[in-house]
């Protein structure tokens, strides 16, 4: 019996332009540097007592359980990786684990130069945490695009494709850096309130131009 | 240690068997024209006493007269190593492929391609492999900013 062989090589190349034209739109669509995400930062009217109870045990959970999803993309995750080691240790924090599903992670540490050619899993990744979610952009390049900025295939920062909690400085930053950087992310979500969040939540839904992370 | 082989006397003994094949040599390289490129390459793997049977790595080059692929070559029975360059025009880029005699030279020879420009001629699958279909240019060119 003659079987028809596949033609994988059509299939691979029709998946190349479609990735190729994915590319070119996403380039197209991010440059401008997104907003970082400081809404709740914004003083508003003081909350009533209950709600800032509430407020405290929901940020004290919260900030005491940040599950990092490490993205190392360059030499910036040779450091990333002692912080989670025994010396720096991390899991003084409650950031126990750096777990390999963007399921199961509450904050995306970006280490290292992010290309346009990875930009697109990044986005995709970072689409798939479930909320609320943070982001720590370790290092020069994943800041602005560092060293590679005018480059023809970095991304000049990450926050032209994520929208970016807290930057940690630095070609590598020391792991000391980067725990201040998730000490100062622990301090921006304990200013967070649920009450805004369920406010903001509803505007976003009717006003979608408002929405920080598209 | 590897033993780096004297270029001017290769390019003798290569110019012994395939004349005209060495356009210039000196101790540290050998030049050899395109077109000949791959006969040289399957004489130096297959004659006993060279058994080059490695190959280190291939890279591009531009030289804004013209470009330029470098191929390093290892023998690992008789540990010693030999640079040979191909140079060709950058209006017409094209080098014979050696992915027929080194299965090693593939991917190398894709990205040369893809960051150079540079067409080698008999790839089994030659296209974009750093760079996105639909890129314009070649990055690594002095040209391209
Ligand atoms: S900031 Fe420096 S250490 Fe970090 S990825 Fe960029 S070049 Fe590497």
């Amino acid at each position: 019996m003659e079987v028809e062989k596949p033609r994988f090589d059509l299939f691979l190349e029709e998946m190349d332009q479609a990735e190729g034209k994915e590319i070119e739109e996403l380039i197209a669509r991010s440059q401008h540097p997104l907003p970082d995400q400081v809404e709740w930062l914004e003083p508003g009217p003081r909350p009533n007592l209950l709600v800032t109870t509430i407020d405290k045990v929901f940020n004290w959970g919260r900030h005491y359980s940040t599950w990092p999803f490490g993205s190392g993309l360059a030499c910036c995750a040779m450091e990333m990786v002692p912080t989670a080691a025994s010396r720096f240790d991390q899991a003084r924090f409650g950031m126990e684990i750096f777990r390999a599903s963007p399921r199961q992670a509450d904050l995306l540490i970006v280490a290292g130069t992010l290309t346009w050619k990875m930009a697109r899993a990044l986005k995709l990744l970072y689409d798939q945490m479930a909320e609320p979610k943070w982001v720590v952009a370790m290092g020069a390049c994943a800041i602005s695009g560092g060293t590679f900025a005018h480059s023809y295939s970095v991304v000049p920062g990450v926050n032209r494709v994520i929208p970016v909690d807290v930057y940690v400085p630095g070609c590598p930053p020391r792991p000391e850096a980067l725990l201040y950087g998730f000490m100062q992310l622990h301090q921006k979500i304990e200013r967070r309130s649920v009450r805004d969040e369920f406010i903001l939540a509803d505007l976003r839904k009717i006003v979608p131009g408002r929405s920080k992370r598209n | 240690m590897t033993k780096a082989l004297v270029g001017q006397s290769i390019a003798e003994q290569i110019a012994k068997h395939i004349p005209q094949a060495v356009v210039e040599a000196n101790d540290a390289w050998v030049v050899i024209k395109p077109d000949l490129l791959l006969q040289v390459v399957q004489f130096l793997k297959a004659t006993p006493g060279f058994d080059f049977n490695y190959l280190n790595c291939v890279t591009g080059v531009d030289y804004l007269d013209y470009l330029e692929v470098v191929y390093h070559l290892t023998s690992l029975e008789r540990t010693h190593s030999l640079v040979l360059k191909v140079r060709c025009s950058r209006e017409k880029p094209e080098v014979p492929s050696v992915v027929s005699v080194w299965c090693g030279a593939d991917l190398q020879e894709r990205e040369i391609f893809d960051l150079l420009g540079i067409t080698f001629v008999g790839h089994p699958n030659l296209k974009r492999i750093f760079m996105w279909e639909g890129f314009k240019g070649y990055p690594l060119r002095r040209d391209y900013l």
